[in-house]
């Protein structure tokens, strides 16, 4: 850890706030977003949540300077920044397919910030030697400096982005699907590994990404954006236990969907995660309903049981080994569903 | 500290493998015969010049064939060609360059008109594209007359040579840059950008070494088509000796005047050149990974 | 600029490349072009007619399509066959063959017409032994013929290699373990894939084969009526000072090359359009 924390001390610019107020942006016919507005506070690890076509991309490359945005203003610490080149933003940019200057090796990608420094800025040879050094040793991949990126594997070349992106001492990391490419076991250790390289240089980062769980895990703050505007800013917890809109509950796990007899599938209805489904083998009383076991399979460490209630609606529980064992549950088995906690929401879906 | 993945993850792409024998393979006569046949029609319509090239240059014994190609005329008519290629190609490639970073970095109206236009030279006959400088700068020409008022020559001169030529080759460093830049993005460019530099310097630092080996391809063939270029020269020159012959114009006056062996002496120079060519076009595809396409 | 623009970019050096290239690409081939259409229109209707008209005109043009289609033919047939070789098969020398297609493109167009000229003809390599045959080739439409497949022998070889090469051997397993014969494969199968490719080739070398003029004028003997193809046809008028003449066989020319060029423009977009999405995973 103390080699973490020289680090951070050595490769730290200011941290700094970001500000974007009533961003639009359209593609011809094609809004990408509507009239946003987002706060990323000093440090912050943000994720900007949401399927494709959301617009989480788009928000993050004009906080970059590489798209422009229609209306609207983008603020570094208060300074408005709208207008400014992302040459001049000062902003550390990882792409999802890393963008790795394809002739250049490892070295030379990582010293390029350095290099094009007008001759005035620009640090001595021997300074961007160490400096690149460091952050080879930092993202460990000391010994591969020399390497060209086709010799290198996807996730060996997103540390190389990333390495190369905090050369130039950004004061905010933007990072656009980072492990989108990656095979999912490399995904699971980069996410782990970049929560713990955040936690020791503290660089105010937004990471974009439409997979919920990576989200949930890496981020102080977590945007759910859908069709161009945001649905909810909050916490992992706040965002999951308390999903503001049906959007939301639905994006952010899986949802079963409870309704009476009858009632339109668009509005109404409770909303109940599979880990909140009890089951038993009596009727509970108020709040019960009766099923049929469709299926029961193993997951990893759980058991996923699917059932059809008598109003028809299909429902997936998901209980524990030990409540399996208990309850002994097989296809066409009679038993009884009760909601442990659940949520409904008022307002229309809107489509 | 932080722990990097443990086990390898590669997912570099395997180059493309040569096409294994499938369990569908022809029947060997079919393939026997079918090479053959192959075989027999190149050699007829390629090996059979290009042999005969040299053969007839060497009819009349080395003696000949040094005078030919030392003789005055035949060396002005070299030093032109020379100064024929050494001006269109520098041109068209920065032509080339600037109009696929133009096209491929940018979206913007009318790009499809832009290259259907690069493509133009290609349409054109050679007879016709020296036809078209003629008119406008021969003496009865629409700025012709004028022109030679003020002591330019350009018809009948090495400017219409110069020109003539550029035109025919205009389109070749172009044509070759515009679907690879496009194929290559704008991801390195704008990471460049990003991380501070200015337009230049990602051009020089990013774009250009990638570039750089379709650039060569580019300039090889651009180089060919500038020497051997005989139509359009052909129009334009006045086929003055020693002062507006090419090559290829050399060639053909010593046929013409039925120094056999002269001329097949220069014209092999011109052979050699474009065996070369071919060499290198070979190594530079090769090296580019791809196979080879029609220009 | 902005107006041309659809999507700014962060990028910079739009508005000088563009410039460049749109100011280089007026002085070099726009304006001499407008000369000749300027030049062509200051003939009146009755010259323009007369001059394209002529018989000595109508029979170039009849020469220069006839042997271009017949030459563009024999390539497509011909190259067809060496582009399958190539891919397909392994011989000794296949490099080495596969480059020297490449030749007619290096070659400068003038050597290719005396070589060709000097084996052709009655005492040369090839035509002492076409000769007692009756087949004349040198001085002959003939002749044209021949060195047009020359000039056009690599358009469809290297039209049609990518694609070939581009093929996946799992078209024609699944044709076998349906039961088909290799013949029936190439031609239900393969052949309609190729035939765009083909096609495009043809055209390439079609266009390519009407305004050759180096490797023709030397054996076509330039007999007027007989072996004069358009090409030759517009220098002769040149050298008489006939340039109102000559304007106006080389403006039909230009018009048909241009027909071409569009033609062969969507035949390409076409060709990869139909490809596109064969095969694909879903």
């Amino acid at each position: 850890m103390a080699h973490g924390t020289r680090v951070a001390r050595a490769l730290n610019g200011a941290k700094m706030s970001i500000e974007a107020r009533s961003i639009t942006k359209s593609f011809g016919s094609f809004t990408a977003l509507r009239a946003v507005n987002l706060d990323v506070k000093e440090g912050e690890l943000v994720a900007l949540l949401g399927p494709s076509g959301s617009g989480k991309t788009t928000l993050l490359r004009i906080i970059a300077g590489l798209e422009f945005a229609d209306a609207g203003n983008v603020f570094f610490d208060g300074d408005d920044a709208t207008e400014r080149s992302a040459r001049d933003r000062r902003v550390g940019f990882v792409f999802q397919h890393y963008a790795l200057f394809r002739h250049m090796s490892v070295f030379e990608n990582v010293a390029f910030g350095l290099r094009v420094r007008p001759r005035r800025d620009r640090p001595a040879h021997r300074e961007i030697e160490e400096r690149v050094h460091e952050l080879l040793r930092l993202v460990q991949l000391e010994g591969m400096s020399q390497r060209l990126p086709s010799q290198l594997s996807g996730g060996q070349r997103q540390r190389v982005a990333l390495a190369r992106a905090l050369a130039v001492r950004p004061r905010v990391l933007l990072l656009d699907e980072p492990f989108g490419a990656l095979d999912s076991r490399v995904r699971k250790d980069l996410r782990r590994w970049l929560r713990q390289l955040h936690d020791e240089l503290h660089i105010t980062s937004v990471f974009v990404t439409h997979d919920q769980e990576e989200a949930l895990e890496l981020a102080n703050r977590v945007v759910v954006m859908n069709q161009g505007r945001i649905e909810q800013v909050g916490t992992p917890e706040q965002v999951y236990h308390e999903p503001a809109t049906r959007f939301v509950y639905e994006f952010l796990g899986d949802v079963n969907i409870f309704r009476e007899r009858g009632e339109d599938p668009r509005h109404g209805g409770i909303y109940v995660r599979p880990h909140c489904v009890d089951i038993t083998r009596q009727p509970g009383g108020a709040g019960t309903l009766p099923a049929r076991v469709q299926r029961v399979h193993i997951a990893g460490p759980t058991v996923k049981v699917e059932l059809l209630t008598d109003v028809g609606d299909l429902v997936q529980a998901e209980i524990s080994q030990q409540q399996q064992r208990r309850l002994v549950l097989a296809r066409e088995d009679q038993v009884y569903v009760r909601p442990v906690e659940s949520r409904a929401f008022d307002e229309d879906y809107s489509i | 500290m932080t722990s990097a993945p443990a086990q390898p993850d590669w997912t570099l792409a395997a180059p493309t493998p040569a096409r294994a024998a499938s369990a569908v393979a022809d029947p060997p006569w079919v393939r026997v015969l079918l090479i053959g046949v192959a075989l027999v029609f190149l050699g007829l319509f390629l090996v059979l010049p290009l042999v005969t090239v040299f053969a007839q240059a060497f009819s009349k014994g080395i003696g000949v064939y040094v005078d030919a190609i030392t003789d005055p005329m035949a060396l002005a008519a070299m030093r032109l060609t020379l100064l024929v290629a050494a001006v269109s190609v520098p041109v068209n490639a920065v032509f080339g360059v600037a109009a696929a970073w133009a096209i491929a970095k940018f979206e913007f109206r009318g790009k499809s008109l832009l290259i259907s236009l690069i493509d133009l030279p290609f349409a054109v006959s050679p007879v016709v594209s020296g036809l078209i400088f003629v008119l406008l700068f021969g003496a009865q020409g629409l700025v012709g007359p004028w022109l030679i008022e003020h002591g330019v020559r350009i018809i009948f001169a090495v400017p219409g040579i110069l020109l003539a030529t550029t035109f025919i080759t205009f389109p070749f460093v172009a044509r070759e840059l515009i679907p690879l830049m496009q194929e290559q993005g704008t991801e390195e460019e704008e990471a460049a950008v990003s991380l501070g530099a200015s337009g230049f310097q990602a051009f020089r630092r990013v774009t250009l070494p990638n570039v750089s080996l379709g650039l060569l391809y580019g300039v090889v063939l651009l180089n060919a088509r500038a020497m051997g270029e005989f139509g359009a020269v052909s129009v334009v020159s006045g086929h003055i000796r020693g002062k507006t012959n090419t090559m290829p114009l050399h060639v053909e006056i010593l046929y013409n005047e039925y120094q056999g062996a002269a001329a097949f002496a220069v014209a092999s120079l011109l052979a050699l050149l474009a065996v070369v060519t071919l060499i290198v076009k070979r190594v530079l595809e090769w090296r580019m990974g791809r196979a080879s396409r029609a220009l | 600029m902005g107006l041309l623009r659809t999507r700014r970019s962060v990028l910079p050096g739009f508005g000088l490349t563009l410039s460049f290239t749109v100011i280089y690409l007026g002085l070099l081939i726009l304006i001499p072009l407008a000369g000749l259409f300027v030049k062509s229109a200051s003939l009146t209707g009755a010259e323009f007619v007369a001059a394209v008209g002529s018989p000595r005109a109508l029979a170039a043009y009849r020469l220069s399509f006839g042997a271009s289609f017949a030459a563009a033919a024999t390539n497509a047939v011909f190259g067809l066959l060496v582009a399958w070789v190539l891919v397909r098969y392994r011989f000794p020398g296949r490099g080495v063959v596969d480059a020297l297609v490449d030749l007619p493109f290096a070659l400068p167009t003038a050597v290719a017409g005396i070589t060709l000229t000097t084996l052709l003809a009655k005492n040369g390599w090839l035509g002492r032994y076409l000769e007692p045959l009756g087949v004349s080739v040198a001085y002959t439409p003939l002749g044209v013929t021949v060195a047009l497949v020359f000039i056009g022998l690599p358009f469809v070889v290297r039209t049609v290699q990518p694609v070939l090469q581009d093929l996946e051997p799992e078209l024609e397993e699944a044709a076998a373990s349906l039961g088909a014969s290799r013949f029936d494969t190439f031609r239900r199968v393969l052949f309609p894939t190729l035939w765009p490719a083909l096609v495009t080739g043809f055209a390439l070398a079609f266009a390519r084969s009407l305004g050759e003029y180096g490797s023709v004028v030397f054996i076509s003997g330039n007999m007027p009526m007989h072996t004069e193809i358009a090409p030759l046809l517009i220098v002769t008028q040149l050298e008489q000072y006939e340039y109102g003449a000559a304007t106006a066989i080389a403006a039909v020319l230009l018009m048909l090359s241009f027909v071409l060029l569009l033609g062969i423009n969507a035949l390409q977009r076409y060709g990869t359009r139909r490809l596109a999405g064969a095969g694909e995973p879903a």
